[in-house]
């Protein structure tokens, strides 16, 4: 039986790991593209997940089945792997960052071996697929926690960003539901890929409002 | 409740300052760096709404070396920072510790919000709220879990009671009633011996915690809610003392 209850607290927002600072990019994007309405931030959802949260699912579903073969060194591969596909530094030390906050949070609330093992600056991936492992989840349970956060983040921040009705952002989130379902399927057929040849979608345009972003004085999130 | 991972050696004394936006968080911070550093080593951790403008603020006074001064960005969401998810805080908090240790004193500065918002004792061992004469003589007496539970109160910016037409003896007095016996104190940073008591309250508070007899306590958030019984229900909060309502909260 899947832990059903186990994956619905670790995709839950509420989980204390920080996430509500960060925006996935959609301020700087909404500002640089012109984005102002919700049918311009499901277009922006759709291509974040498709492309940085695909990659991110895949990962995740990778770590958590080297996490659940007990393959240490698998797991120390793809942080490097996730560098290379990151060529943004302030991506990766959002990623990084955002990693170590949830390593901080699983090890206080579900302490298990595995996590003591990884880097303490982990990617997010890299710790989501060993924090799913560590509850016995599967690595296409884990690709759709983060596919799920992958737009979630994103919309919760485009409600304070954008004058959007709150019902029309979750509109868009229910429609991207089956699309969630088909990825997480994709992504976890690459749970056993030598790491170099994982998924490499890229998202330049978010490299590039990231990078923008970090140079603003003002500003509401912290990505 | 704070992380038992910590070692005695560099583990500081953590005390939040929260309050309003406007009441003088940044400016009793900067004074207590520069009141304090020569008895005790400390860094601040500044917690801003849209901008590192509060931290820019502290290393341009040069109250600290500019290194032990570090911003966290809370996305628009300061209560949640100290209150719901100090995951944030409290990795910059232990950083901060470690980079630097041994220190003795961290302080957080929440970033302004309302009345409502106060530290978790997860991520401080004592707070300070902070209010202002300017913000009104009435504030005081509105109580909140801040104003009512905060470790210390300060009534900031006494000077300027008289341009506001504040009464700040009642205003202090009002605190007062509203907290219980817990701690009020006037300050202003034009008067010399109102700086002087708030800097001895943390001294005493620091001994308190060195020798391990200071124990957090939690301010709030809880509101005053509604449970529904065969009469019709009734409201109640949980103030100190309050044993006409005991219940649990699942």
């Amino acid at each position: 039986m899947t832990p059903n209850a186990a994956l619905l607290l670790l995709a839950d927002g509420r989980l204390p790991a920080g996430g509500y600072a960060h925006s996935g990019g959609f301020e700087p994007t909404a500002r640089l593209q012109g984005l102002n309405d919700a049918a311009a931030l499901e277009d922006f959802l759709e291509g974040r997940v498709t492309t940085s949260g695909f990659v991110a699912a895949a990962f995740a579903a990778a770590a958590c089945a080297a996490a659940h073969a007990g393959n240490i060194g698998r797991l120390g591969q793809l942080d490097p792997e996730l560098d290379a596909r990151m060529p943004s530094p302030a991506v990766r030390a959002v990623s990084r960052a955002l990693g170590r906050q949830l390593l901080r949070v699983i090890t206080r609330i579900h302490p298990h071996p595995v996590l003591a093992t990884l880097d303490p600056h982990a990617h997010q991936p890299t710790v989501f697929g060993a924090a799913a492992a560590s509850f016995d989840l599967s690595p296409q349970d884990a690709a759709l926690a983060v596919l799920h956060e992958t737009i979630t983040g994103p919309a919760s921040a485009a409600v304070k960003v954008l004058s959007l009705d709150p019902y029309e952002v979750h509109s868009a989130l229910a429609r991207l539901t089956g699309l969630l379902d088909e990825l997480a399927v994709r992504a976890a057929a690459h749970a056993l890929d030598d790491p170099d040849q994982l998924p490499a979608d890229a998202s330049p345009l978010l490299d590039i409002a990231a990078e923008h972003h970090r140079s603003w004085d003002v500003r509401l999130f912290a990505s | 409740m704070t992380d038992t991972h910590d070692t005695p050696r560099t583990r500081s004394l953590r005390l939040g300052v929260a309050g309003p936006v406007g009441t003088g968080k940044s400016s009793v911070i900067a004074m207590l760096c520069r009141k304090l550093n020569e008895e005790f080593t400390m860094g601040v951790i500044t917690n801003d709404i849209y901008t590192d403008e509060d931290a820019r603020f502290l290393r341009s006074a040069g109250v600290l070396p500019s290194e032990r001064i570090r911003a966290v960005e809370t996305g628009a969401c300061p209560h949640t920072a100290i209150r719901d998810d100090v995951t944030m805080n409290l990795l910059a908090v232990e950083d901060l510790e470690k980079d630097f240790a041994p220190l003795d004193i961290v302080l957080v500065e929440s970033g302004g919000d309302n009345l409502t918002a106060t530290f978790s004792p997860a991520l401080v061992d004592a707070q300070i709220f902070v209010l202002d004469v300017a913000g009104g003589g009435d504030v005081a007496r509105k109580g909140g879990p801040g104003i009512a539970r905060a470790d210390l109160l300060l009534v900031n910016k006494i000077d300027l009671a008289e341009y506001v037409e504040v009464d700040v003896e009642q205003m202090v007095k009002d605190a007062q009633s509203a907290r219980d016996g817990r701690p009020v104190l006037a300050l202003s940073k034009k008067m010399p011996d109102t700086v002087e008591a708030l800097c001895e309250w943390v001294r005493q508070l620091h001994a308190a915690h060195s020798r391990g007899v200071h124990t957090p306590t939690d301010p709030g958030p809880m509101a005053p809610h509604f449970h529904a019984t065969d009469e019709g229900g009734y409201e109640h909060s949980h103030e100190s003392g309050d044993s006409s309502g005991e219940h649990a909260h699942h």
